[in-house]
């Protein structure tokens, strides 16, 4: 077991660094085959592990490998554990990076930074499968860090467009924010539990609750809470959610590819693997799951409202990707971890099959991104158009898809949870779903159907993308629609996490969701019957009505709801308060330092001035020092002078 | 009045009035005389106080040596005696002022009081046969011969230096002297001058 | 009867005189190096009446050495008046403000 982790972990790291370094020695056709070997072997390993594992049903797997150092007897290792939880995410990476890079070789065919791109996506795939395998806090931090680091290196592959490094630089940044309460809160771990290891930390959680911490004098708070929120506080900014959202819409400056790669399996799966990872700790804090399900329906409804204002076919992507993954914190809230794991794993599915569709269509558009310029491309692309549509549908949860069978338990468990804020949590659903079928079908018309609104030198050269792109579609299509299926029943009802997630009784709103499950079939004939498919079906009709059969009526009502509308234009103002308090109050304060503390007080008064008064001093001295031997004698004797009438008063007195 | 205190009286007068004439005359000349007077009047004093060697070398030493060596040098320089006299006046009162405070508030720490015959009593007589010169001598060359030497050392430095000091060393070579010769600009050797062609 | 303090007073005089000695005769270098010989014989004066009425020979010993270390004072501040006066051709003391600040 030991060599197979570690195989499929330095699989892709092997292929990143020969890429990287020898990139010009392997050569173009050398980089991509060799990076998609690597990680070939790494998922095919990956579902070895995963098939002894969970279907083997072998014990999990804990182990450390390497001492890194030891430091007041809390060593920091490196290790993996492998269970139910990691196997499954390990093998959802891995899938969808193996897709990820062979659809690159299309996607990217004429770039110059071919092999740099396949070293980093490789890098990238180490990176998370680190994050996902570790057993300890450090390492997953190790992992956090990296993914961080190389999805600031793809965000800005183009380095040379401004947008793009503006972009990567946000997204360093707002991560930035997210991972420093991501550190405080493993230090809180590290400090109160003595040791970083998710076994032993796991251990001796249920002992804490009672304990306090006190931030601020006079106030204690429950340490299970600050840790919880402080870790969440880290997920917040990898898994995108309000308010530090803002970095993923414009992350799509990024190849096609990494879109996909970043929003479908890695980078912003991590904050929702991390909190079910840490099911144990949140399970102990109601006010921790609380604040995570309010910011969940937070996030999957409004950020799925921008997604109907995107014209951008990739931002449109990119928002519903921030709706699903507030759909996902939402079920981590209610304490259904494995629904939010579940839909993480058919949303990695149907989400890299719509980024990696809409990334056919840019290359079939000839690079053209803008959706108002499209329509009518099923007639030109029709397994594209076929893929997209299945994404779709498994999007907005048509019954029998993937999407349908993930968000409906999500919405069932909100509604059957008693954390506080779960009726909010449950609303937001419900309208996310109108929502989410409104701006994916209002894609799909406006892309695929109606009437072609490209202009003739582009219509002219429009065609269905090569094998190697489509390849991944299909590919990626088929677990679209399946997975769900396969997957409902031993993920969500069964006992397939074991110990890895723990859920405390009390909360168990799967189980309770469980007593209506009757199998698959009756899950589907159930989910007809009820409000989220009514919805859904909503969404579609008016998708249809408004960009099929009516494109005026979107224009008249943008202009009716002006208010409205500006407001989803800027996305809520989130950017320009961002740059105006945050950016620009860093911005103010710095200057008020440089001129008031630097150059005034440091420069002016303390350097400058200290010599100036030096030299005033000294100018006024040098008037005593006159050169005269008969002055200096004359002081000499003054001094005298005064000196035996101090003798004298002590002689007299 | 016994007397000694006729010696005394008789020396500290001539003391004084040579100590005011030596900063008061006008011509250097006449002051160093006065000084040699006024160390004439000391070296009787030092008698009265049966300090036989130091009387006798404050004669030879400063009469014979140092203020010769004084006479010499203000008689070698030319010196304009009305401009070094200014002010002399004008400082006058400054002076007196200074020297009378001194002189009250060093009185009153000397004065009767303090180094009267009632607190320092009068010193005892030296018997006839005894020599100054032979005392001082024990003390010099046993407890104090290290500073001795020390300060056979400063008169040698002192030598050294005077001469160091006056002697102006002829120049004998001819060797360039390269600071004089960088530093030479144009206008020291160079005059341009014009004129009509002829 | 003579007692100490006749001594030390005329010493004391003896000092203010020639302390007053500096401040008007203060252009003349001469003068003050005579002035400041006056000092030191005052000074002297004390040491050995200090001498003679305690019975320390000790006095002398340093009457002594203030001796020789005015004569070397004297040789050499002589030898630098000769060479400033070479210099510049005054021993005027308002002349001498090269170290003025």
């Amino acid at each position: 077991m030991q060599n197979l982790c570690l195989m499929i972990v330095l699989a892709p790291l092997f292929g990143a660094i020969v890429t990287g370094l020898f990139g010009r020695t392997v050569g173009r056709s050398g980089a991509h085959w060799l990076t998609i070997i690597a990680v070939g072997v790494s998922f095919f390993l990956s579902v070895v592990v995963f098939w002894r594992i969970v279907i083997g049903g072998e014990p999990s797997y804990n182990a450390n490998l390497y001492t890194w150092l030891e430091s007041g007897g809390i060593p920091f290792q490196i290790g993996f554990l492998i269970d139910e939880l990691s196997a499954t995410m390990m093998v959802v990476v891995t899938f969808v990076s193996w897709m990820v890079h062979i659809y690159t070789v299309g996607y990217m065919h004429d770039d110059p930074g071919y092999q740099r791109f396949f070293s980093y996506i490789s890098l990238f795939t180490f990176s998370m499968l680190m994050l996902v395998m570790a057993n300890n806090f450090l390492q997953l931090f190790f992992g956090w860090e990296a993914v961080g680091l190389v999805s600031y290196l793809l965000i800005g592959f183009w380095y040379t467009r401004d947008t793009a490094i503006y972009a990567n630089l946000k997204a360093f940044l707002v991560n930035r924010v997210g991972d420093f309460g991501f550190l405080l809160g493993i230090a809180a771990v590290l400090m109160y539990f003595s040791s970083l290891d998710y076994a032993e930390v796991f251990d001796i959680a249920s002992d804490m609750t009672g304990v306090t911490i006190s931030i601020w004098s006079g106030q204690d708070w429950s340490l299970m809470t600050v840790i919880c929120l402080l870790l969440f506080v880290g997920a917040m900014g990898k898994s995108a959610q309000v308010p530090l959202h803002v970095w993923l819409p414009d992350s799509m400056e990024g190849p096609t590819p990494i879109s996909a790669l970043i929003h479908a399996a890695t980078m912003v799966t991590a904050g929702i693997f991390m909190v079910a990872r840490m099911s144990p700790l949140f399970e102990l804090s109601t006010t921790a799951l609380s604040v995570v399900l309010v910011i969940g329906a937070i996030t999957a409804f409004f950020m799925g409202l921008l997604g109907l204002v995107q014209n951008d076919i990739k931002r449109v992507v990119a928002y519903s990707t921030l709706s699903q993954l507030g759909y996902m914190t939402v079920a981590l809230g209610a304490s259904a971890y494995s629904a939010a794991i579940f839909h993480l794993m058919t949303h990695a599915f149907f989400k890299a099959l719509l980024f990696l569709a809409a990334g056919s269509v840019i290359i079939g558009m000839h690079h053209e991104q803008d959706m108002r310029k499209m329509g009518g491309l099923r007639k030109y692309m029709p397994i594209t158009w076929i893929t997209c549509l299945i994404g779709s549908f498994a999007l907005i949860g048509f019954p029998g898809t993937a999407g349908f069978f993930s968000k409906d338990a999500i919405i069932e468990a909100v509604h059957a949870s008693t954390t506080p804020g779960a009726t909010l949590g449950y609303l937001a659903c419900l309208f996310g779903v109108f929502i989410t079928a409104l701006y994916s079908f209002r894609l799909v018309f406006l892309v695929f159907h109606g009437e072609s609104r490209m202009d003739e030198d582009t219509a002219s050269h429009v065609h269905e993308t090569p094998a190697v792109v489509w390849g991944p579609l299909v590919a990626l299509a088929i677990p679209s629609v399946i997975i769900g299926a396969i997957a409902i029943e031993p993920m969500l009802f069964g006992d397939y996490f074991g110990s890895s997630i723990y859920v405390d009784p009390e909360n168990d709103v799967l189980a309770r969701v469980g007593e209506d499950y009757h199998g698959v079939l009756g899950f589907i004939w159930h989910g007809i019957w009820q409000k989220p498919f009514w919805f859904a079906t909503a969404g579609v009709v008016v998708a249809w009505y408004c960009y099929l059969r009516r494109p005026d009526i979107p224009r008249r009502i943008a202009e009716r709801t002006s208010l409205v509308h500006r407001m989803l234009v800027n996305k809520y103002g989130f950017d320009v308060f961002n740059d105006w308090f945050f950016a620009g109050g860093a911005r103010g304060t710095g200057r008020l330092l440089w001129q008031i503390g630097d150059v005034g007080l440091i420069d002016g008064i303390v350097v400058n001035g200290s010599a100036k008064f030096v030299g005033w001093w000294s100018g006024v001295l040098r008037h005593i020092q006159s050169g005269y031997l008969y002055h200096y004698a004359f002081a000499m004797i003054l001094g005298l002078l005064a000196l035996l009438a101090v003798f004298v008063h002590r002689v007299a007195g | 009045m016994s007397v000694e205190a006729v010696v005394f009286y008789f020396f500290a007068t001539a003391l004084v009035f040579a100590a005011s004439m030596v900063i008061t005359v006008r011509n250097p000349v006449h002051a160093a005389l006065f000084l040699i007077m006024a160390f004439f009047a000391s070296s009787g004093l030092w008698l009265l106080l049966e300090a036989e060697f130091l009387a006798i070398t404050l004669v030879l030493v400063y009469v014979g040596a140092v203020m010769v060596l004084f006479l010499f040098v203000v008689m070698m320089l030319d010196i304009n005696l009305t401009v070094l006299r200014e002010g002399f006046a004008r400082y006058l009162p400054v002076a007196f002022v200074v020297a009378i405070l001194m002189m009250v508030s060093l009185g009153l720490i000397v004065g009767k009081e303090n180094f009267g015959l009632q607190t320092v009593g009068p010193a005892e007589k030296a018997s006839a046969s005894y020599s100054n010169t032979e005392a001082l001598g024990q003390v010099l060359y046993t407890d104090y011969v290290f500073p001795f030497e020390v300060a056979a050392v400063i008169l040698l430095v002192a030598i050294v230096a005077a001469i160091a000091l006056t002697l102006r060393p002829t120049r004998q070579t001819k060797a360039p002297i390269p600071e004089k010769q960088v530093a030479v600009r144009r206008q020291d050797r160079v005059r341009i001058v014009k004129m009509d062609s002829e | 009867m003579l007692s100490l303090a006749h001594f030390l007073l005329l010493g004391a005089a003896l000092f203010c005189l020639s302390v007053a000695g500096i401040f008007i005769n203060r252009k003349n270098v001469i003068v003050l190096l005579m002035c400041i010989e006056l000092m030191l014989l005052a000074v002297n004066m004390n040491f050995i009446a200090f001498s003679h009425f305690n019975g320390d020979i000790a006095g002398q010993v340093f009457v002594f050495f203030i001796l020789t270390v005015a004569a070397a004072e004297a040789a050499i501040g002589l030898a630098i008046l000769v060479v400033l006066f070479r210099n510049r051709n005054s021993i005027n003391v308002e002349d001498l403000d090269s170290m003025s600040g």
